[in-house]
Formats: C-alpha cells, structure tokens, sequence
C-alpha cells in the first residue's frame, strides 16, 4: 500500500504535465499565473520603487527608471500594478474559496436529502440567480460600504448559487450510483456520505468552474473598484488605477493602457487554463 | 405548450416577487440607521423622522412589507432623497437611454458573433477558427469599462470617428443617435458576443458530427444549405439558452459603460445613487434590472418552444 500510493500520483502527475504541454495556450496561462502569484508575493522585493511614494516627477512616460511611467501624483506605475496584482488575486482566490464554502454545502444537503429542503434552498439560489452576477455585487456594496473584506463578500454571494447549482445536480447524479446505496445500506449516517463519497466525486466540476470563476471575480473587482464602489481608493488595485487616472488617459496614454493590459493578461492566462482544465477532466459544464 | 408557457410565466413572477422581497431586506439590512446614514452627519431630527416617514420606516416590519410590495406592484418607487425627483420619473428618463445601448449591443453581438461561430465550427482548426478563438478569449477577458476607454482613446480622440460622450434621442435622428450609441455598444456587448461565439462553434461542432448530417451530405446536398439548413437548426437550441443566460453580462456590461461614456442611463443612476446613497433610485434601479433580466429569460423561454419541437410535444402529453 505504502509503495503503491506515491507510484499512482506520479503518474497522474506526469499525465497532466503530458497534457498542459500539449496546450499552448494554456502552458502560456500557466506560466503567466506562476509570474504574477510569484511577483505578488514577492511585491515588496520585487517593486522598483514605493507604491505610494509620490516623490518622483507626475505623469511622467515610461523610461529605464520608470518602466511604465508615473501616474498624476508621481508614483511609479509598474509598481503599483504589482501592487495591485496583490489586491486582485487575493480578492480573486478568496472570494471564489467563499462562495465554494457556502455553495457547495447548500448545493451537496439539497441534493440529498431532497423534499422541502431542496425547495427551500433551490429558491434561495433561484432568487440570486434571478439578479446578474456583477448588480448582486454592486446592491452588496450599497448595503456594506467599500473596503476590501466587503469586496471578497459582495462577489461571494454573487458566485454562490453556481456552486449550489453545480454540487446539486453532481449529488443527484451521485446519489443513486449503487456504491453510494451500498454504504447508506451499511449504516453509514448521511453527514459521512456526503463528506467521505459524494464531496470527492464532485470535486471535478467545481474545480473548472472555480477557475473560470477567479477569472470572473477579478473582473468583477477591477470593475467595481473603478465604478468607485470597490476598495478604499487609497488602496492600489488595477480598477481604482484607472479610476484615478480617467482624467489624463487622452495625454497620458500609459496610465490608460497598462493596468487594462494587466487585468486582461491575467483574467485571460485564468481562463487558458480553465479551458484546459475543462478537458482535462473531462467536464461537461455550461459556459458563462 | 401553453401550459409550459404559463408554467414559466408563473414562475418569473414567483422570482420578481422574490427580488422585491430581497430588495426590501436590502434596505433593511445596512448596519446602523439607513436614514442616519442618507442623509450624513448634518441632518436634524426633524428632517430624519421626515423622512423615515416618507420611506415607511415608522411603521412594524410587516406593515412596511406590504406597503412595499403594494408600492412595487403600481410602480411607485418613491422620491429620490438626492434631488426631490419622482424615481418613476427618473428612470422613465434613462430608459430609452439604456435601452437603445441594450438593443444596439444585442444587435452587432449576434450580428458579429453568429457568422464568426459558423465559420469556427465549418473550417474547425484553420486559421480562421484559431484567430476567432482567440479574439472570443480576449473579449471575454477584457473588463468592458476598459475596452470603452480604448475605444474612446483611438476611435473617438485619435480618429475622431465618433463623439465620446454624452447621447442624442432617436427623436432627433437616426445617424446622431447612431454615432453616439455605437461605441458603447461595441463596449458592452463584446464579452457577451465572446461567450456567444464559442457555444455557436461548440454546439454546430457537436451536430455536424451527427449522422444525419452525414445523410444530408450523401444526399449531394451543397455544404452551404447542410450547414446553415439542416445543422444550424438543431445547433440553435442550446445558443438560444446560453443567449438567455449570458443576456445578464449584457446587461452589465451596459450598467457600467454609462459611466465611462457619461451618459444618464439606468447604470449612471444606479451607480450614483449608491455614492450618493439615495436609496429609494438604488431600490428601484436594482429591482428593475432583476425584472429585465428575468423576463429577458422568460421571453427566451417562449423563443426555446417555437425552435424546440420536443418542448412542443412533450408538454402536449402531459
């Protein structure tokens, strides 16, 4: 048993690698994902200069010691995006890992034990559905006021209901699978089939759909930090970067395009490689 | 099929009534006194009791539910604490507004989204087919705020094509109107026609494999009438449901390109209000929209029963 378990994952390892290989498009996505976690988490070292140090001159075009310029209160921009791929991936990860926590469980009790529970908790999902995802979001932060923290809850919700939605209709399917009746006429109690049996056998569609989904969440995020509805301005993300600098896109053209660019190279390298996931595990899952 | 069609009737009012319960619990649910919190620091007692009166918020909880749900029901939104305006008024305002960027938006996706999903799928991994992948990539994953301002950066500024800002009624004719709606058209609808795209080429992929279109092809038909005849009919059932779907990221999409074109619209007003905390213009505006999108859903509902023939017959049988 012992030598049998790490042979088995090395080659699941080595089949993935097989595969993410063959997919440019999602070993680019790959690549770019392990710059920017890297370069997050690094910031601090990685930075050229104070993200928030307004001592050098203002709108100042990209050059060797600025590589893509200052914005209209003189601080370097390409550290501020580093900055601001903190606040994004960390808004991104966090807010997708909530709503999983919340949706999953609803989605994995509804399913099973069906009756007026499943009634219950599928019109509360109907109800979150029936709002688009980003108006869930933006009512959330009139409710709670900006800040990062409200940030990760309003977008949560918003993702809840695909999950419940998701784990839901993996249990009905998984339910009367003869496995899971055995164990149930075994004696086992519900709370252990659910975790031990059903749980692992529907981790595959959340997984793509919590990729794609940190996609959507830092689109959502930028978007809602440049509405002015997101994050405390003071706080450098790539939507309150653009917020700031509306007013000098048209001659300062650097402060318009980069922080774009970084948001669209990461929601794009996140969806390369959910699209990869998707056919990787073979998943069937609608697309939006 | 009239039973399926009034099945979903029923149902999309079950949903606006749960919205509007929801929208009632928002108010409700801000920490602290919504009033205090309206109107800032400076307001004195008198104009506080005021205007919790006006908004109901003396009465028991389940007075101010009904009173609500009544309200809601004959469309009297209230008066917006920020300029004393009727907030029917108000949004009878922006409508046409965002309407016309809906409409327009709605119109140049599918008119720019179903051609580039055909050919996808008819000349799968040619070059044509990798390059519309990729853009329908890119344009999922560009936020539409930004590629609103690049379009008013090049098109508007640099080229001057088009006016940047602002919006002129259809009334005062139809290329003004045009001109100023086209770019952010273009801005809102692009993810949407993304997502379009890729499900036309994944669901006409997943027919043509079918033996029936082989059967068509035997027959000596020509590709053009297998592909846009036999195949693209079959392939529209699943379009016309994510069309359903994905109508919410239009929507969105028009909610936040206001802001970036500056003009009056649902979205502006919505957005401002929240800012301003003007509650009873956020109430409406959020619950409007919820109302949009449901029967933008229920109406692809209806739309799924002509195209769909097993819906047709089934709901006959029951």
């Amino acid at each position: 048993m012992s030598d049998k378990a790490p042979k088995r994952r090395r080659t699941t390892m080595s089949r993935l690698k097989n595969s993410i290989s063959r997919d440019q498009k999602a070993l680019i996505g790959v690549i770019v994902i392990i710059v920017e976690v890297f370069a997050a988490v690094f910031a601090p070292f990685v930075m050229p200069h104070d993200p928030d140090s307004q001592e050098y001159k203002m709108l100042a075009s990209p050059s060797f010691k600025h590589l893509l310029g200052t914005d209209e209160f003189g601080r370097d921009l390409f550290s501020r995006i580093i900055a601001g791929a903190r606040v994004s991936l960390v808004v991104g990860i966090s807010s997708v890992v909530l709503a999983i926590m919340v949706g999953v469980p609803l989605g994995l009790v509804s399913g099973y034990f069906g009756g007026w529970v499943d009634i219950l908790l599928q019109r509360i999902v109907d109800l979150i559905w029936s709002f688009p995802n980003l108006i869930i979001a933006v009512g959330m932060m009139a409710v709670l006021g900006p800040g990062l923290l409200n940030v990760i809850i309003a977008i949560s919700v918003a993702y809840v209901d695909d999950f419940a939605r998701i784990s839901r209709s993996e249990v009905l399917s998984i339910r009367e699978e003869e496995y899971v009746i055995a164990i149930r006429a075994l004696g086992s109690n519900s709370l252990r089939v659910l975790v031990r049996h059903v749980l692992p056998n529907s981790m595959a569609p959340i997984i793509v759909v919590g990729t794609v989904s940190i996609s959507y969440a830092i689109l959502a995020e930028s978007t809602l930090s440049f509405l002015g509805l997101g994050v405390r301005i003071t706080t450098p993300t790539w939507g309150i970067i653009l917020n700031g600098a509306r007013e000098f896109f048209t001659t300062s053209w650097w402060l318009g395009i980069f922080p774009g660019l970084a948001i669209m190279v990461t929601v794009l390298s996140i969806n390369f490689v959910g699209d990869w996931m998707r056919d990787f595990l073979d998943v069937k899952v609608r697309e939006v | 099929m009239k039973t399926y069609i009034a099945q979903r009737i029923l149902y999309a009012l079950v949903v606006m009534f749960l919205a509007a319960t929801l929208v009632f619990f928002m108010l409700r649910a801000i920490p602290g006194d919504p009033v205090a919190a309206m109107l800032g620091a400076e307001a004195t007692p008198q104009v506080v009791a005021q205007l919790r009166a006006n908004l109901g918020l003396d009465k028991p909880f389940v007075i101010q539910y009904f009173y609500w749900l009544r309200n809601m029901a004959i469309a009297e939104m209230g008066v917006s604490i920020q300029n004393r305006q009727k907030v029917a008024t108000l949004l009878v305002e922006c409508l046409p507004r965002t309407l016309s960027i809906a409409f327009m938006a709605l119109c140049i996706s599918l008119l720019v989204s179903l051609p580039a999903g055909i050919i996808s799928a008819v000349k799968r991994r040619s070059l044509a087919d990798h390059s519309v992948t990729i853009l329908a990539f890119i344009g999922l994953s560009m936020p539409n705020f930004w590629l609103g301002i690049m379009l008013i950066l090049f098109l508007g500024v640099k080229l001057s094509w088009f006016p940047t800002i602002g919006y002129t009624p259809l009334s005062s004719g139809f290329a003004p109107w045009f001109k100023h709606i086209f770019l952010p058209s273009v801005a809102a609808g692009v993810p949407f026609a993304a997502v379009i795209c890729r499900m036309t080429r994944s669901s006409l992929i997943e027919v043509l494999d079918e033996l029936y279109i082989a059967t068509a092809r035997a027959k000596g038909l020509s590709e053009k009438v297998v592909v846009l005849k036999h195949a693209l009919r079959n392939a529209l059932i699943p379009i016309i449901t994510v069309i359903g779907i994905a109508f919410s990221l239009l929507l969105v999409g028009v909610v936040v390109i206001e802001e970036v074109f500056a003009i009056q619209g649902m979205g502006r007003l919505l957005i401002r209000g929240i800012i301003n905390r003007d509650f009873p213009v956020v109430q409406a505006c959020i619950l409007f929209i919820a109302c949009t999108f449901v029967f933008a859903n229920l109406f692809v509902d209806i739309l799924y029963t002509i195209v769909n023939p097993k819906i047709r017959f089934e709901s006959h049988e029951r």
